[in-house]
Formats: C-alpha cells, sequence, structure tokens
C-alpha cells in the first residue's frame, strides 16, 4: 500500500478510535454536572453518590479521549502536510483557539474536580465541573467548525498558491459547523443517557440499589429521548445542507444514480458501482427523497452518473453506513421513549426483558457514533476540502510507507490494549456500584 | 502595521508557549521518571503521583497549544517541522499517551504486578520525551537537512531517525533530561515531607554537578554546531539571556544548599525558560534553519500565515493567555499545600 492509503487508514482508525471516548465525555459531563447541581441545591447524599459514581466512569473514559486527541492534531502536520501547508491559514486558527480558549479551561478544571473535592467550597467544587463539561463542549463545536470547513469551504480565497482567510466570521458562523455541532453534541448525551440506563437496568435485574438506579436510569432515559429528537431534527437540516452543498456525498448517501425531480425513497436498496444501478429496489415512498433533500416533494436530485467517477464517493459503504445510523436513531428514539414510560411505573424493575434490551442497547450509540463520522468523511471522498483540494494532493511528500506502516502497527498495538484496559475498568467499576458511604466528603465540604 | 510586525511578535509568542511548555512539563516529566529512584514504597509513589495529579494534564495542554499556534502562525512550518520529524514524533506521541493514562491507571486495581507495570510504563515514557524533545530541538539549532524551494513548491527532506541521534542532538538530549530531573526532584522536595522530601531535595543538589557539566559542554558545542551565537555577536546586549540562564543554575544550587527549595525551584524554573530563550533568540528569523542551504530556512517571513490570520490570532492570544495564566495560577494556589501520606491514604479520590 501506498503512502496515501496508509495515512488514511491511520487517520480513520485514531480519528474513530479518539471518538470512541468523546461522545461519552460529552454527555456524561454535563450529566455530572446535573447531578452535582442537585446536590449543592437540595443536600440530597443520592445525588451525590450519583455524582461521585457516574463521575468515576466519566474520568476512566476521559482519560483516553484526552491522550488520543493530540494524535489528531499531530497528524495533520506528519501525514497530511501539503494539507497543513495549503490551508493552514485557515485550519490552523480553530485549533490554535480550542487549545486556548477550551482545553485549557477543561484539563484544568478536571483536576480541580477530581482532587478539589476537600480543598475548596462546595459552590466552588460545582463551578469546576461546570466549567470543564462547558469546555468540553466549546472545544467541540470548534473542531466540528474546523471540519464544516473542510465539508463546506467557506470566507477563503486562493491566493499564494494556498487558501487564505479573507472573512473569519464567515468560518465561525458557518452553517455547516453548526447543525453539526448540535447533532454531534446530542449524539453525545443520548449515548451517555444510553449508557446510564445499560448500566442502571444491569443492576436493577440484579436488585441492587434500587432507589439510586431508577433515579439514575429515569433522568437518562429524558436526556435521551430528548437528544434523540434533537438529532433527527439536527439530522433532516444537515441532510438539506449536504443536498445543496455536497450532491455527490447525498447521492452516495441515498445511493441515488439518475438525477431527477420527485424522487422516492426506497426502504431496500443494494447498490451495484459497477452498473451503475441499484439491484433491488423495494418498497417506495413516492417524492420522500426529494422532500427531505429540498423540503419539496418535487425537487431535483443530481444522481451520481451526474459526476465523473473519479469524483463519486464510495457508493456502497457510504450508503449502508447512512441506512445503519439512521436505522439505529429510530431504535434509540424508541427505546428511550419506552423507558421513560417504564421507568415511571411501580413495576418497573419486574420488566425485565425490557431491562436486558437495555443492557444489551449500550454498544448501539457507540455503533450510530462511528457510523456518523464514516458518512461524513468517506461521502467527502475524493476531496480533503469539498471541491478545493483532493485528498490525494494533501499527504506528505517526505515520509515513507514503512514510517507509516510501522506507525500504524504501533498505534493499532498501543490503541488496542489500551482501549482493552478501558473499557475493562470501565466495566469493572460500573459493575461494583456506588460506594456506600460519602460522608468523608460532607463532613469535609461542611466546614469549607 | 505591516505583516511582519505580526511575524515578529508570533515569533516571541512562539518561543514563549515552548519555554512555558517545558517549564511545566518539565517537572511533570522530572518526578515521573525519577519516582523509581525517590519512592522506596507504594505508599510514597502513590504521593508522588499525587503531587503532579491535579496539573499534568493542564500542563500537557501548553505543549497542544505550542502546536496549534505553530499551525496557525507558521503553518509550513507546521507542516514540514512534522512530517519531517515523523518517525521521532511518532515515538514521542505514544510515550506521551502513555505517560497520561499510566498516571490515570495504575491506582484502579488493587494488585501489585498491576502497579509495578504502570510504574516501569510512566518512568520509560516520562524519561522518553525529556530525552526525545532535547534531541528535537537540538537538530532545530543545528539545522535539519532539507532542500526548500518556497517559489516551485518543493520540500525535500534527506534525514531519518538515526540522523538526529548526532553527538549534537544527543548533548542537547542529555541537557534536557537534567534540566527535568533536577527541576522535577525539586518539585518533589517541595510537594511532599518528610524522609521522602528530604531525600528528593539531596537528590537535585547531586543531579546539579553532571546538570553544570552538561550545560558548560552545550554553551561551548553550540558554537562550532550551530549558527546560534550569530544574533548574539551581532547585538550583544542579548547576551543577557544566556547569562540569566547561567546565573539561575548557579543560583539554584546555592539555594538548594541553604535549604531554601521554593527559591531553587523558582530559579530552575527560570533556568529551563532562559535556556529556551537562548535557543530561539540565536535561531532568529528562522524557525527552523535548514543544514544544506541557507535559502531553504524556515523562516518566519517565508512561512508565516497571511496578515488577517496573524491579526486575528494576536487577538485571540492577547486575551486568553493572561486568562489561563490567571486561572492556573489560582489552581496552584488551591494546591499549594505538600502530599502528605495521611492525605493519600485517606482520600477515596487520590490517584
Amino acid at each position: 500500500m501506498n503512502v496515501l492509503t496508509l495515512s488514511q487508514l491511520q487517520f480513520a482508525a485514531t480519528g474513530m478510535f479518539h471518538w470512541i471516548f468523546v461522545p461519552l465525555t460529552l454527555g456524561l459531563s454535563i450529566m455530572t454536572a446535573w447531578m452535582e447541581t442537585k446536590y449543592v441545591t437540595t443536600g440530597d447524599e443520592t445525588w451525590l453518590r450519583m455524582t461521585k459514581f457516574w463521575g468515576k466512569l466519566f474520568l476512566i473514559n476521559f482519560a483516553l479521549g484526552v491522550v488520543t486527541g493530540i494524535t489528531m492534531e499531530f497528524q495533520f502536520g506528519m501525514n497530511w502536510s501539503e494539507y497543513s501547508r495549503y490551508v493552514g491559514d485557515i485550519f490552523g486558527a480553530p485549533l490554535a483557539i480550542e487549545a486556548t480558549l477550551a482545553f485549557f479551561l477543561e484539563s484544568v478544571f478536571i483536576g480541580v474536580w477530581i482532587f478539589g473535592w476537600n480543598k475548596i467550597s462546595k459552590k466552588a467544587h460545582l463551578a469546576s465541573i461546570w466549567l470543564a463539561s462547558v469546555a468540553t463542549n466549546v472545544s467541540a463545536l470548534i473542531i466540528l467548525l474546523a471540519n464544516a470547513w473542510m465539508q463546506k469551504p467557506v470566507g477563503y480565497v486562493i491566493r499564494n498558491n494556498r487558501a487564505e482567510m479573507n472573512d473569519f466570521l464567515a468560518v465561525l458562523t458557518n452553517d455547516y459547523g453548526w447543525i453539526k455541532f448540535v447533532h454531534t453534541l446530542l449524539s453525545g448525551y443520548a449515548l451517555a443517557g444510553f449508557v446510564i440506563m445499560g448500566v442502571s437496568a444491569w443492576h436493577l435485574l440484579r436488585k441492587n440499589e434500587n432507589d439510586f438506579f431508577v433515579r439514575s436510569f429515569k433522568m437518562a432515559a429524558v436526556w435521551a429521548f430528548v437528544a434523540t429528537i434533537g438529532i433527527a431534527v439536527t439530522g433532516d437540516m444537515h441532510a438539506v445542507e449536504i443536498a445543496e452543498h455536497q450532491p455527490t456525498k447525498f447521492a452516495a448517501m441515498e445511493s441515488q444514480w439518475e438525477t431527477k425531480r420527485g424522487v422516492g425513497m426506497s426502504l431496500l436498496l443494494i447498490p451495484d458501482v459497477a452498473r451503475e444501478c441499484n439491484t433491488v429496489d423495494l418498497f417506495c415512498i413516492p417524492n420522500m427523497l426529494s422532500i427531505l433533500a429540498f423540503h419539496d416533494a418535487t425537487g431535483e436530485i443530481k444522481g451520481l452518473k451526474e459526476f465523473p467517477k473519479e469524483l463519486r464517493p464510495p457508493v456502497t459503504p457510504t450508503f449502508l453506513s447512512f441506512r445503519l445510523m439512521t436505522g439505529l436513531g429510530v431504535f434509540m428514539i424508541l427505546s428511550s421513549l419506552a423507558g421513560i414510560i417504564l421507568s415511571r411505573r411501580q413495576k418497573f424493575i419486574e420488566y425485565r426483558a425490557f431491562l436486558t434490551l437495555m443492557v444489551c442497547a449500550i454498544p448501539v450509540p457507540y455503533l450510530a457514533e462511528q457510523l456518523g463520522w464514516l458518512v461524513a468523511e468517506l461521502g467527502r471522498q475524493p476531496w480533503i476540502v469539498y471541491g478545493v483540494l483532493k485528498t490525494a494532493d494533501a499527504v506528505s511528500k517526505s515520509i515513507t510507507s514503512t514510517q507509516v506502516i510501522l506507525s500504524l502497527i504501533g498505534f493499532t498495538v498501543l490503541y488496542g490494549m489500551l482501549g482493552a484496559i478501558d473499557i475493562f475498568l470501565l466495566v469493572k467499576y460500573a459493575k461494583k456500584g456506588p460506594d456506600k458511604d460519602v460522608s468523608s466528603i460532607i463532613n469535609v465540604q461542611g466546614r469549607a | 502595521m505591516d505583516i511582519s510586525v505580526f511575524q515578529i511578535i508570533w515569533f516571541v509568542l512562539w518561543g514563549v508557549l515552548w519555554a512555558v511548555y517545558f517549564m511545566l512539563d518539565g517537572f511533570v516529566l522530572g518526578t515521573g521518571f525519577l519516582a523509581g529512584v525517590l519512592a522506596k514504597n507504594d505508599t510514597e509513589k502513590r504521593v508522588l503521583i499525587n503531587t503532579l495529579g491535579p496539573v499534568w494534564d493542564g500542563n500537557e495542554v501548553w505543549l497542544i497549544t505550542a502546536g496549534g499556534a505553530t499551525f496557525a502562525a507558521f503553518p509550513t512550518t507546521y507542516a514540514l517541522m512534522f512530517s519531517n520529524l515523523y518517525s521521532a514524533l511518532i515515538l514521542l506521541l505514544f510515550a506521551l499517551i502513555v505517560r497520561g493514562v499510566s498516571f490515570e491507571f495504575r491506582g484502579k486495581v488493587d494488585s501489585s504486578a498491576w502497579k509495578q507495570t504502570w510504574d516501569k510504563a510512566m518512568i520509560v515514557s516520562s524519561f522518553l520525551p525529556a530525552l526525545l524533545f532535547g534531541v528535537a530541538f537540538g537538530n532545530i539549532f543545528k539545522g535539519i537537512p532539507m532542500r526548500n524551494d518556497f517559489a516551485a513548491l518543493s520540500f525535500n527532506y534527506d534525514g531519518s531517525l538515526i540522523g538526529l541521534l548526532n553527538p549534537y542532538g544527543l548533548v542537547t538530549g542529555i541537557l534536557f533530561v537534567l534540566l527535568f530531573a533536577v527541576h522535577g526532584a525539586l518539585y518533589a522536595a517541595i510537594k511532599t515531607t518528610g524522609d521522602l522530601s528530604q531525600r528528593a531535595g539531596a537528590l537535585a543538589g547531586k543531579l546539579w554537578f553532571p546538570l553544570l557539566v552538561v550545560a558548560v559542554a552545550f554553551l561551548g558545542y553550540t558554537y562550532p554546531a550551530t549558527k546560534l551565537y550569530d544574533n548574539f555577536l551581532k547585538a550583544p546586549i542579548l547576551l543577557l539571556i544566556p547569562l540569566i540562564a547561567v546565573v539561575s543554575l548557579l543560583l539554584v544550587k546555592l539555594f538548594a544548599i541553604k535549604g531554601a527549595l521554593h527559591k531553587a525551584f523558582l530559579f530552575s524554573c527560570l533556568t529551563i525558560v532562559f535556556v529556551v530563550f537562548t535557543g530561539v533568540t540565536g535561531l532568529f528569523p528562522n524557525l527552523i534553519p535548514s543544514s544544506l542551504d541557507p535559502a531553504s530556512n524556515l523562516t518566519i517571513f517565508n512561512s508565516s500565515s497571511s496578515l488577517l490570520t496573524l491579526q486575528i490570532m494576536t487577538i485571540v492570544a492577547l486575551i486568553m493567555v493572561p486568562t489561563v495564566i490567571c486561572y492556573k495560577i489560582w489552581v496552584y494556589r488551591v494546591f499549594r499545600a505538600p502530599v502528605r501520606t495521611e492525605d493519600v491514604l485517606g482520600d477515596p479520590q487520590a490517584y
């Protein structure tokens, strides 16, 4: 394999690995802050125990999210130096701003939160988790604005053999980025909701700490349901944006080959890339795709055949990832709604089948997250910056395939081990359940 | 204002970011790789790790900021520096990743085999970045074998990982290791109590002698190996910068002997900052010189962003860097008390 393919593989592998940990950080940080707020305002000890228990899982997960993030920043220069040189004038700024505005705040106040229980007042401690979690969310916003620029480049001119910024405000207010931000952020909240529901269900199946875990489950079900509805709404807005600005991605997502008006959406499709058509095409909902793309039943959708083959993304994986992600999203809406309804009933802990389902559902949002990024990044190919720079022209020239093979093997081994250990620790502490005794904190904080 | 003003501002900031990063992560790396020598038992190791616990992550962000600032202000340098030094940076990344998780994972399973594994991982992954940063900066001071034609957009690099391990690179590497070792031992001495603190202070005193020898060797070797002294000879007033570095280094020992460890640590901070300033001042206006041909040097003028980007980034830096410094000072004040054995044993939150 050549340097290009290897670098793509490495970026995908390290990015997807990083993204195992980030969504839970986004969601669980806010939820932990919410629980601690409830504790500080009501003085109810169960909220403190919830803060400590879910906060512990948050921290075990957070550690790997942090250390794998640096890899992403370094790789732009290491593997994609032509890209970095060409677009650094625009793309470097958000990365630097993210570090100074958000990343410092997040990492400094996480430290205060972990080690400050007995050193600062209750309110200052609460403020530290809010600062850290808001910073985490701001960090996601800036990174997604940077990614949005690669999807829908704005505010630049080509000058001095590179893309130069001429409108910073346009980069900051890129609607593609804001929609993507809300969509992604809510997916993190939903994922955290499903993790809390799943772990709670595991304990409820064993009749362990019923009050604690029913309360956790109820809260998480509401969060997850509201978040998944928001995901669907922003997903719809995002599809409109993609149909307008990235017609090749949209056509690949839907496996649409012909350019037509008033296009329907088939529930069952099997693309045949070689023959440029779909071998199976069943259960068509008339005009549906035009409505989804343009909110107009007669809207014209550009098919893949409209574009030369070398400008089309890999159709089958983009299409399948999108379909599967959407399907999992529907499952998440329905199961979290069921969670809200059932968890309000007296007999909730007797619904063993439902509780078992929710334990098994923990991987579902994780899979949906990964598929979402596959759609976003595979669907943009062969471009690294849509319509501006091809991925093949972006790769570093001074590195050899041997170097990248070795680093890819290194990442696979190292990340494989760390991922296994982290999941082992998460499972261990999730199964252990909350600490019974939090008096040491309450006593000390009472004095502070 | 002219673009060159902003290019110079960002050159200064670039130097400051690296200097602050080495000052802050220097003691985390130093305490980390000395933990095996300093701590006599598991509790003492935990005490040492807990002195680093609240701050290591925030300190590492200065590296991410230095990288991000290079990307934003000097994208061509960022692109060529990171791709040319690919293999060294991969080793550095792996080490920093293991270092971070070793703090977090070590105490999560109650087994001595588990803890010993993470202890070894922590020691190696703290030592390696200290050495690699030194080797990398030694090579940057010296120049790396690249041939760049900025008009034709042709960039070539003839170096290799082994090529970086030249004598001057290694001397700089050893200099960084010893700087961070003394720095880390002093940090451990002021952040712990009793016997452990005594031993850490004594170790800092002992390591100071080899540090002095290597520092003198580095300053001497720099003359034939690099062009860093050219700027100082053109404007001798600049010699104040290395002078402050040398005086600070001597004061480290003076205060350590008197037992004024906080002052010794403060001057250790200044030593590191002014060693970096010395190198960076010598580089100006280069960010990375070429060892093959001066026309291939990456300078602040031929590798910078556009005026608009530099202006925006200057505003961001003027607001954010002081803010960050303010809350970091607050955090260091909150955690200013030394970590005692009973703190670690009595606190379920401790590492």
